[in-house]
């Protein structure tokens, strides 16, 4: 027996949402296609197979009902924010370990959607840069660079058979990648980002991809899916801390633009961070979150071991998501600030 | 060697006036563990946890002479909290000792002669009435403890279940009905 | 026309639904053959019985008498016989009985002499005291004691509001009353400010109303009122939301609008204050809507007691595949249980269900935090963090995310993309633990009792131990005892403290366990006494006979 209210809102259900955050997607993964191939095709579907089939797995597993689950959509978003974060091309049990870990284990095993607390595409990735250095920085090349572009059947070859082409002919590192190896090397940021990788601002294609994730996320912003608070704080801090270390050391460290535009800046800022099952919820609560997770994305890129640190820095705030969340409830009406009954 | 022995003594003596200081100064009168104990208990005054009242069984708990199952009109519930309370496992409600619904005492007005024995042995003065006049319970004040049944000579006292009314409905926990949805899918 | 309307938080605009029922004029129910009277038609203590069955009563007389501080009179709408006094089904959600008294008609409607009252000449304390008898309360949902809101209190009355915003969707009542009979509203809103003491009043009314609007700015010319038209947002007929939206204020947490000066009556409850005032006559009738799946929507005034089945027929019957019925708004009503159920004082509106307009509630899926809910919530509380320590049952936690300034308004289900039914569960929470506080309160009252017995025995021990040192001393002195024989001397003292005390006993045929009872359990015991008496005396008959 349920109560009143006895009028729901109409067309809002969970699959809904996560449709239209998927719609959101699609600009930046056309783009994405335009630029590197359409290996990402492959990935996506793949990724897509995946999650279907292990979410199905885990709840057959746990003993629970599989209509409801399945078809919530969420999956399919994991599994689209996995293939966009991993490099297309790469060997298919790549994907089905990344996508082992998003699903089964950083999703099911805390308890199933609404109950993780991490965000599951980036548990996934993690795993993958951590376990396996090499395959994930071996990128598809821009198709203006690549000296091989792989078709479709080709790239299907590629990823579920392998075939003799060197994997030289048709990838690259990042641009964030060239960067570090390069100062690392004791030559100057400018040295790096005339390498041909390098586009006009950052990765050539990738920031053009990331121009269409931002136009993405504002169409998330109009539609009210997700407040104005995170995306804004992330990219504040991205830009505010790579401008500090711009100004303190210009020869070694690239500019807020280029930051905002490389790696996975401008997917962490709308759709990774603002995953709300995640991420802080209250106001204030998540403008901290994601300030501070903009920041450690940048410090991570400069002084850690791994080329991009979105993924990293994400996954550490989330730890801190609740106890943040915590501290900063809001005035509830009536209430005086600070929780206190007003006068 | 000797200043080193010396140091100690004196880190020692110190810290032992402190103590000692503590002692007296933070000193709570009574017993806090037994008044926490007895906030929990629901003060039914019942005796049948084999103590005389509540407050008594507190104290025996706080000692930890007394285990924590054996208050039946505190329900689960109250075992839970005392187990919270006292840092130990929640034990299930031993052989014969159950929680019954709340009830309240009722005395037959055809039957009563006026005895006062239930009177003396209601331990919340809940029962109104003098020598050789009829005996009346307050409902309100009843704590459903059952210690007025035994004494009376002429058996004239009942308890009654407490009734779900308008006045102490509560709102049910949400049933969603999944069951269905297993079914279909 | 239109004062100064100030923002609110939270809130939606669901599909309004009000054309259906707000096209016609009120229709006048005419007389039933029966009614069907609760004594619990209010929040407080229900009204105490004065009549029993066989009993011959008239239109206007009193039934059930105010009980208490909190409540309200209870009245007979029409003249004829109380056939039974007895449990019956009433509008309430747990779908209970409740003691009502039965009236069947006997077609005179006879009424009870009616008096208005000259409130002009009358000073307001006077008044407040006449209108304590007329059984008035408020008619917007939460049915609270009139006369109780118009008693002076600790903080002076600036402004009168008039609630006439009527937020829910379907529910026209009040757009209807203000429509057609605002001049008697507005008089009724003038004898409140009159007895409050206020300085103005202010009538707020959704934009989505424009023809109650326009006759209430007429209706308002001679006072000192003035109509503001607010933006149709539900709930923005709340007390505390219509509050801040006219004057900007928030009403402090745990407490009511009089303590920051201000008073909030529905339009509904004016008009009714106005008639027994005017007319001397108590509140006996309210408008209601009948809408939904029914063939003629429409508002009718019907007598309180008057089966819902009836008013249901007056509006053209259920259509086929109708559902049940609704109590009040579909945001913050209920289900009712049984159609026999009578029209009672906080009944606004009956919305008869269908599956095409009140689709059955989709199955709920996990929450994701989406925080929709916190958006639209008007408390500006978090609605997904009281879900969490409401359903793991966390009761500490979610008072401490102050789940009682939760109004239950519905916005948070109302949006919840998972269909979480979380106001039921808000519901839950906020009645385990006013059940767990009541038993706490009887626990205390338990153990004050107990340990004040425990101290008078060990007094009366005392004392009788004192007197009986006292007499055997006594005795001694007075050598009525050989002096020589101490053990025959304690054997008669104690001989005689028994003689004592037995005739103490027999003076003591007055109950001595009676003090520090409250007010209530005093009067429960003089019931019982009576009855004690009435038995004794059967009994005394039955042993002569």
């Amino acid at each position: 027996m349920i109560g009143s209210p006895f009028i729901l809102k109409e067309h809002n259900t969970v699959l809904f949402t996560m449709i239209k955050v998927m719609a959101a997607l699609i600009p930046g993964t056309l783009a994405y296609a335009w630029f590197f191939g359409p290996g990402i095709w492959i990935s996506l579907i793949w990724c897509g197979l995946l999650g279907i089939g292990f979410e199905a797995l885990a709840l057959l597993i746990r003993g629970r009902p599989m209509k409801p689950a399945l078809s919530d959509g969420s999956v399919l978003l994991t599994a689209w924010l996995l293939a966009l974060s991993v490099p297309t091309l790469a060997p298919w049990w790549l994907y089905l370990t990344g996508m082992f870990f998003a699903v089964v284990v950083a999703k099911h095993l805390y308890g199933g959607l609404g109950q993780n607390l991490f965000n599951p595409a980036m548990v996934g990735y993690c795993v993958l840069i951590v376990s396996f250095p090499v395959y994930m920085t071996q990128w598809a090349a821009p198709v203006t660079l690549a000296t091989y572009v792989p078709n479709l059947a080709d790239a299907f070859n590629l990823v579920f058979i392998g075939g003799n082409i060197t994997p030289d002919a048709y990838t690259s590192a990042t641009v964030l990648d060239t960067v570090k190896t390069v100062v690392r090397g004791g030559h100057t940021v400018t040295d790096a980002l005339v390498q041909p990788i390098h586009g006009l601002i950052a990765g050539k294609g990738m920031e053009l991809v990331a121009v269409m994730y931002l136009f993405g996320g504002i169409f998330l912003i109009v539609n009210r899916l997700v407040t104005w608070h995170i995306p804004v704080a992330f990219l504040a801090g991205i830009a505010l801390t790579a401008g500090a270390l711009q100004m303190l050391d210009p020869t070694h460290n690239a500019g807020p633009l280029f930051h905002l535009l490389a790696g996975g800046s401008m997917l962490g800022a709308f759709f990774i961070a603002t995953d709300p099952v995640t991420a802080c919820t209250t106001p204030r609560g998540k403008l901290i979150f994601a300030g501070a997770a903009g920041f450690l994305t940048v410090i991570i890129r400069t002084f850690g071991g791994y080329p991009d640190g979105v993924a990293f820095s994400i996954l550490i705030m989330n730890c801190a998501a609740p106890f943040i969340d915590a501290y900063t409830q809001p005035r509830v009406f009536g209430h005086a600030q600070g929780g206190k009954a007003a006068k | 060697m000797i200043s080193a022995v010396v140091v100690m003594a004196a880190i020692g003596l110190v810290l032992g006036a402190v103590l000692g200081w503590a002692e007296l100064y933070f000193k709570v009168a009574g017993d806090p563990l037994a008044d926490k104990i007895n906030d929990v208990l629901p003060q039914t005054q019942c005796g049948q946890c084999g103590f005389a009242g509540c407050r008594p069984y507190a104290e025996a708990m706080a000692k930890g002479e007394a285990d924590i199952n054996r208050c039946p009109p505190g329900g689960e519930a109250g075992i839970q909290k005392l187990a919270d309370l006292l840092g130990v496992e929640p034990k299930p409600f031993g052989e014969g000792v159950a929680p019954k619904p709340k009830s309240v005492a009722v005395i037959d007005e055809n039957t009563c002669i006026g005895c006062t024995l239930c009177i003396q042995a209601c331990p919340v003065d809940a029962i109104v009435g003098a020598s050789k006049q009829l005996h009346v319970i307050v409902a309100d004040l009843c704590t459903g403890c059952e210690l007025c049944i035994a004494p009376c000579p002429v058996d004239c006292i009942h308890m009654e279940v407490v009734h779900e009314t308008v006045n102490n409905w509560k709102w049910r926990y949400p049933v969603i009905p999944i069951q269905q949805e297993r079914q279909t899918a | 026309m239109s004062g100064r309307v100030y923002p609110i938080p939270g809130g939606l605009h669901p599909a309004e639904h009000k054309i259906e029922s707000s096209a016609a004029p009120i229709l006048t129910a005419p007389l039933s053959e029966r009614y069907v009277v609760p004594l619990r038609q209010h929040i407080g203590q229900p009204a105490r019985v004065l009549v029993h069955a066989g009993d011959t009563v008239l239109k206007g007389q009193m039934i059930g008498t105010p009980d208490g501080r909190i409540s309200a009179a209870v009245h007979a709408p029409t003249s004829g016989r109380v056939v039974a006094v007895e449990p019956r089904p009433v509008p309430h959600p747990s779908g209970l009985p409740d003691l009502c008294v039965v009236i069947e008609s006997d077609g005179q409607d006879a009424a009870v002499e009616m008096r208005p009252i000259a409130w002009r000449d009358m000073p307001p304390g006077e008044l407040h005291k006449r209108l304590s008898r007329m059984g008035l309360a408020g008619q917007g949902g939460a049915v609270f004691p009139s006369h109780v809101k118009l008693a002076p209190g600790a903080t002076p009355i600036e402004t009168l509001i008039l609630n006439g915003a009527e937020c829910e969707p379907w529910i026209t009542c009040d757009d209807r009353l203000m429509r057609e009979r605002a001049e008697a509203v507005m008089l009724g809103a003038e004898i409140m400010r009159h007895t409050l003491g206020a300085k103005r009043i202010l009538v707020g009314i959704e934009d989505n109303k424009p023809e109650a609007a326009q006759a209430m700015a007429a209706a308002c010319t001679p006072y000192q009122a003035e109509v503001v038209v607010v933006p149709t947002r539900y709930p923005s007929g709340g007390a505390k939301q219509l509050t801040q939206l006219l004057t900007g204020l928030e009403t402090p947490s745990g407490k009511l609008s009089p303590d920051i000066g201000i008073q909030v009556f529905n339009v509904a409850t004016a008009y009714a204050l106005q008639r027994a005032v005017e007319l001397g006559e108590p509140m006996l009738s309210r408008v209601v809507t009948i809408t939904g799946h029914v063939r003629e929507p429409r508002n009718i005034e019907a007598r309180l007691g008057t089966p819902i089945e009836e008013l249901i027929r007056l509006a053209g019957g259920e259509l086929d595949h109708a559902t049940g019925q609704i109590v009040g708004g579909p945001m913050m009503g209920f289900d009712l249980q049984d159609t026999a159920s009578p029209l009672i004082k906080s009944v606004n509106c009956i919305i008869t269900k269908s599956d095409a307009l009140f689709p059955p509630h989709p199955l709920p899926m996990p929450c994701i935090r989406c925080g929709q809910c916190a958006l639209a919530c008007p408390a500006q509380l978090q609605p997904f963090e009281l879900y969490w320590h409401a359903k793991s049952k966390n009761f500490d936690r979610a008072r401490a995310y102050k789940l009682f300034d939760c109004i239950e308004c519905g916005c948070c289900s109302h949006v919840c993309p998972s269909h979480i039914p979380l106001v039921d569960y808000y519901r839950f929470a906020k009645s385990e633990i006013a059940a767990a506080d009541r038993a706490k309160q009887a626990a205390e009252i338990a153990r004050e009792r107990h340990e004040f017995q425990m101290f008078r025995q060990e007094r009366e021990k005392q004392e009788k131990a004192e007197r009986l040192g006292k007499k055997a001393s006594e005795r001694l002195e007075t050598g009525a005892v050989a002096a020589d024989d101490p053990e025959a001397a304690r054997k008669k003292a104690i001989l005689e403290a028994a003689i004592e005390r037995a005739k103490q006993a027999k003076e003591n045929v007055q109950p001595k366990n009676t003090e520090n009872l409250a007010a209530e359990q005093l009067r429960q015991i003089d019931e019982i006494e009576a009855r004690r008496q009435a038995a004794e005396d059967r009994q005394d008959a039955e042993r002569q006979a």
